[in-house]
């Protein structure tokens, strides 16, 4: 496994764009949106978490077999939040 | 076995370990979805209570202690032990900073008579920012044995495994986060 390097300053780049999210995430609370405050907070964390994985963690340059062993989590865990929810929702 | 091929397996053993990790704070945030379906009223009225802009302080200071691993393990990829030592203490500090920050915002909280056994919402609060507070405080421990290992020359820009998996692991700290702070701070 060669390492990938991502420059210090993708690193910084990333970092200031995690920043601005942040800001723009802690605005849009301050905004009544209803349903949507949830979708826009989550839509931001994602799209942050992303960011942390694809650059810090280096999955940019992760094998398959890495990306294999990063996303098989993350299919688990909405196998049992949609799981339990086809439960308590229709109890 | 060469050494490319042990790093290659020490990463999949990482990530294995941080899909268990997703399991265990995947279980809170099902129970947090369905009680916060449940009740929404409880959920939107004690959110407030939280302080918003101490969560998005911690979220700064946590991404800030991401950058500086990431900077740390740019550095020793090209031997520079030095710097990795200066980063990780750095890291170190920060990861400090975030407890301390959590520390007021508890005492804040008990003081105001909010506890674990208050209602749903503190419950789940509680426990995910404990849970995640016990991770902090684990990469403390963690980053600081590589931080004392680095001292003792043992990384190099030909093996830094152990730096690189240690990585990782905090940066999945960082991601619980950065899913914590908006569902427990901003919606509620």
């Amino acid at each position: 496994m060669k390492e990938h390097e991502s420059g210090n300053v993708t690193y910084i780049a990333v970092w200031a764009a995690l920043i601005v999210l942040t800001a723009v995430t802690v605005a849009v609370s301050y905004v009544q949106l209803g349903m949507m405050n949830v979708v826009v907070a989550l839509l931001i964390a994602s799209v942050k978490a992303s960011l942390v994985a694809l650059f810090f963690m280096h999955l940019r340059y992760g094998s398959r077999l890495v990306w294999g062993f990063a996303l098989a989590p993350v299919f688990f865990l909405i196998l049992i939040i949609a799981g339990t929810l086809s439960d308590t929702l229709f109890r | 076995m060469d050494p490319a091929t042990a790093r290659e397996a020490a990463t999949l053993g990482i990530w294995t370990f941080l899909a268990t990790e997703v399991l265990l704070f995947g279980g809170l945030f099902t129970a947090y979805i369905i009680y916060r379906i449940k009740y929404p009223q409880m959920f939107y009225e004690d959110h407030l209570k939280l302080d918003r802009v101490l969560g998005a302080v911690n979220t700064v200071v946590l991404i800030g202690s991401s950058l500086t691993v990431a900077l740390g393990i740019s550095a020793i990829r090209k031997g520079r032990v030095g710097l990795l030592r200066l980063y990780l203490s750095l890291t170190i500090l920060l990861a400090a900073a975030f407890l301390g920050i959590k520390f007021v915002e508890y005492s804040e909280k008990f003081s105001h008579g909010l506890f674990p056994g208050t209602d749903i919402f503190f419950s789940l609060y509680f426990m995910l920012t404990g849970l995640h507070g016990i991770h902090v405080l684990a990469g403390m421990v963690v980053l600081g044995t590589v931080l004392y290992l680095a001292g003792k020359g043992k990384y190099s820009e030909s093996y830094h495994t152990p730096v690189e998996i240690s990585g990782l692991y905090w940066h999945f700290v960082d991601l619980v986060w950065i899913y914590l702070f908006p569902l427990l701070y901003l919606v509620g």
